[in-house]
């Protein structure tokens, strides 16, 4: 039998992952809810089993997304994770074909040119030298890149890269060297044997002309071996995790498996599958627009893993969600900071055992509600009169009554049966305590809201305010439709209820993001816009759109930083100077008007100001004609 | 015994150096904004729940200061974060996280053990 003590190490990295890989897995799954239990064995046996080996192929090893989003950085993922494994698979064939027999143990693959110096001469055999040594070339090209970028990382098309804990740099370092020992080491001994293709083989030769290849190749074989047990043994702790947590988390998801509102498996998966690639960190607004770098997802889910307290960083983000459409691993960043924000005060405590092996929770210690009512001063609803379409403006549409004047207008010249649910002003929608982690306050806000609205009997809920739009879809229960005022004005347009004229002016449509992102409204505004003007495009469109920074999902950040976000948002928005700058939340109005000399206003009012006002019985009577009421809102 | 309709009164110095500055400091230590306040009323003018009841964070701020610490533990929880009060203020003090800070000051007892 061939065996040498320099593959120890290797053998001991190599094992102990594969045992922890069992024993990690099996906690996850004990750990998981019991419907979700269901769903990964039905997910297991049924057609996502087909998916997921697609995704992987696809996603972790391809790296497809990010070859997209940033085709260098891309090449870089790609060619260390798709090149080792076809290294590991032809070098597997390899050692099965070659070697003295079949089914070798994995060390004979790995060091197959140290068990049989004189293969890969002639004819086949030099051929599948040749594929080896392309491989291996393949693999080092990337990790060029990935040294470039770790000093540079614009060189690869990244403002920022992540930085790093130490237990990471160590790793880092040796999954740096298993590529360049394995050079040397087959080089060395392709030297000595004359042996090795275009790669090995003539690196091999050349070294050999004036080193003394034999003696030296045997240490390099020790430091392949070392290098490789390292890093097996360290990426448990390290964000290399990432590399089988990825696995796990494409089988999950496609199994149907969400995140939901509680730390469990799922999210723990999701934050050991994050390769902190720093995607995440060109996208914040907070770090291009006001400078703001450690609050990024990447950060957040490292203080996660590290059993870190996290107040600070998950409450310190805009919510925005650009992040959420980025992430090449698709881990549902803004679900689980939620769960984080939520976990500020209560919720189930974690701790890292094993020297950070293994992350236990540490039991539920959520308190039992106490009954105590924070809203009891709210009044008791009353029996309203019954309407078919209720108003809700909400909060920050009463700091812009522009907006619920143009509603009214609106509403009155569609003709329909409508009334004004919080006309003196009513109460929060509840989104805001949300957004903060305070579940439980906001649900007395929504059963409030929720009884006015029952008892107004009406069929349809419209609203202007895109963050109330969102609760009401999300967290209410409600047996009615609900719409924001830019899809309630695009089915007044539809169904020809009011009419309107042409405004020459050229305007930019700007995509509030709990509007956009976070409920997918994206073409009624744009269409409901095309009604009454020139619409043109801001370069942030749809998914891509910019936050106005006035968000109400960040409670830590400075108003001067802010600002700063609001202005350089502004900026790129009237890029190409339209002569009005649109949007459909009274926040971003509010926000961007501030930042930008260009005039700002809402959907509401560009329709209000074009529509026309139905002839009333009082001027038929006096024979005019049907004039156009003049608004000179601009 | 008879009583003459006279009685003691409390007294009703109000005493700065004995008063609780702790949740103050505790606030002010995580969000340098709150010492940019005016007291010009803008927040209490603009505030969701004000409309119902008479919830003023002016009013909780100035206590707050002073370290009349009673009032604003019972008060500050009526407040629904709705972010009104952040948009008017004309310092840019970031009431939001004053008012969260606050209830979680309450809430750690080596605060206000006094």
């Amino acid at each position: 039998m061939q065996f040498d003590p320099f593959v120890i190490p290797f053998n001991i990295g190599l094992y102990f992952i594969l045992i922890y890989a069992v024993v990690r897995s099996i906690i996850w799954f004990r750990d998981l809810s019991r419907p979700d239990k269901l769903r990964l064995q039905r997910g297991f046996f049924g057609k996502a089993f087909g998916q997921s080996l697609k995704e992987i192929f696809l996603e972790s090893l391809i790296h497809r997304k990010i070859l997209r989003t940033n085709p260098r950085l891309g090449y870089m993922h790609m060619s260390l994770a798709f090149g080792w494994f076809l290294l590991i698979l032809f070098g597997t064939i390899e050692a099965d074909i070659f070697g003295e027999k079949h089914l070798n143990p994995p060390y004979k693959a790995i060091f197959f040119k140290f068990f049989n110096p004189e293969h890969g001469i002639t004819g086949f055999e030099a051929a599948y030298a040749f594929l080896m040594d392309l491989i291996l070339l393949f693999i080092l090209s990337g990790l060029f890149l990935a040294v470039i970028k770790r000093f540079t990382p614009k060189v690869v098309g990244m403002k920022k890269s992540t930085k790093l804990k130490s237990l990471d740099k160590l790793a880092l370092t040796s999954l740096w060297l298993i590529f360049p020992a394995r050079l040397i080491a087959e080089s060395l001994t392709s030297g000595e044997y004359s042996t090795g293709s275009f790669l090995t083989g003539s690196i091999g030769s050349w070294l050999a002309t004036f080193l003394p290849a034999g003696e030296l190749a045997y240490p390099f074989w020790w430091l392949y071996s070392l290098s490789l047990g390292t890093f097996f043994i360290l990426l448990p702790v390290t964000r290399y995790l990432h590399i089988p947590a990825e696995l796990f988390l494409i089988f999950m998801r496609n199994s149907g498996i969400r995140t939901g509102d509680k730390a469990g498996s799922y999210s723990e998966i999701q934050a050991h599958s994050c390769s902190s690639c720093g995607i995440c960190i060109d996208q914040c607004q907070m770090n291009f627009s006001a400078g703001i770098n450690n609050i990024q997802p990447a950060y957040l889910i490292k203080a996660i893993r590290g059993n870190e307290d996290t107040s600070e960083i998950a409450m310190n983000c805009l919510m925005c969600g650009r992040c959420d459409q980025k992430c090449p691993v698709g881990i549902e960043i803004s679900a689980v900071r939620m769960i984080q924000r939520r976990e500020v005060y209560s919720g189930p405590e974690f701790r890292n055992t094993w020297k950070g092996y293994f992350r236990l929770r540490n039991g539920d210690h959520t308190p039992k509600p106490n009954g105590h009512h924070v809203y009891d001063y709210l009044p008791e609803v009353a029996a309203a009169e019954k309407t078919d379409i209720l108003y809700f403006a909400g909060c920050m549409t009463h700091l812009t009554p522009a907006v619920s004047r143009s509603m009214v207008k609106i509403l009155d010249a569609s003709g329909l049966k409508w009334s004004f649910l919080d006309k003196d002003g009513g109460a929060c929608c509840g989104r805001p305590l949300m957004l903060a982690g305070n579940d439980r306050e906001a649900r007395e806000l929504i059963n409030h809201t929720s009884e006015l609205i029952w008892k107004s009997g009406a069929h349809t809920l419209v609203t202007s305010c895109p963050i109330c739009y969102k609760v009401f879809r999300e967290s209410y229960y409600l047996d009615i439709e609900v719409l924001h005022h830019t899809q309630f004005i695009k089915n007044l347009i539809d169904e020809d209820l009011v009419r309107m004229n042409f405004l020459h002016k050229r305007v930019a449509y700007h995509t509030p993001c709990e509007l956009g992102r976070g409920t997918q409204v994206y073409n009624e505004p744009k269409d409901v816009i095309r009604h009454v003007a020139i619409l043109e495009e801001t370069g942030y469109e749809d998914e891509n759109s910019l936050c106005c920074g006035g968000s109400l999902g960040n409670i830590k950040i400075s108003y001067r930083d802010r600002q700063k976000i609001a202005v350089d948002a502004a900026a790129r928005l009237t890029s190409r100077n339209p002569e009005i700058l649109i949007t459909s939340c009274p926040l971003c109005k509010k926000t961007l008007s501030a930042a930008t000399p260009t005039k700002v206003a809402d959907i509401s009012e560009i329709v209000a100001e074009a529509v026309i006002i139905p002839k009333t019985e009082k001027t038929s009577l006096k024979h005019s004609l049907p004039v156009a009421e003049a608004v000179n809102i601009f | 015994m008879e009583k003459f309709g006279f009685k003691l009164s409390k007294p009703r110095v109000i005493d700065f150096d004995r008063n609780d500055k702790s949740v103050a400091e505790f606030i002010h230590a995580n969000e340098p904004s709150f010492r940019l306040c005016i007291e010009c009323g803008g927040c209490s003018a603009t505030c969701t729940a004000g409309n119902f009841i008479p919830f003023s964070l002016r009013e909780l701020h100035i206590l707050l200061k002073r370290g009349e610490t009673e009032k604003v533990k019972d008060n500050i929880e009526k407040c629904m974060l709705c972010g009104k009060c952040s948009l008017v203020c004309p310092r840019g003090v970031n009431t939001r996280n004053i008012i969260e800070l606050a209830k979680r000051a309450f809430k750690i007892p080596e605060l206000h053990a006094v």
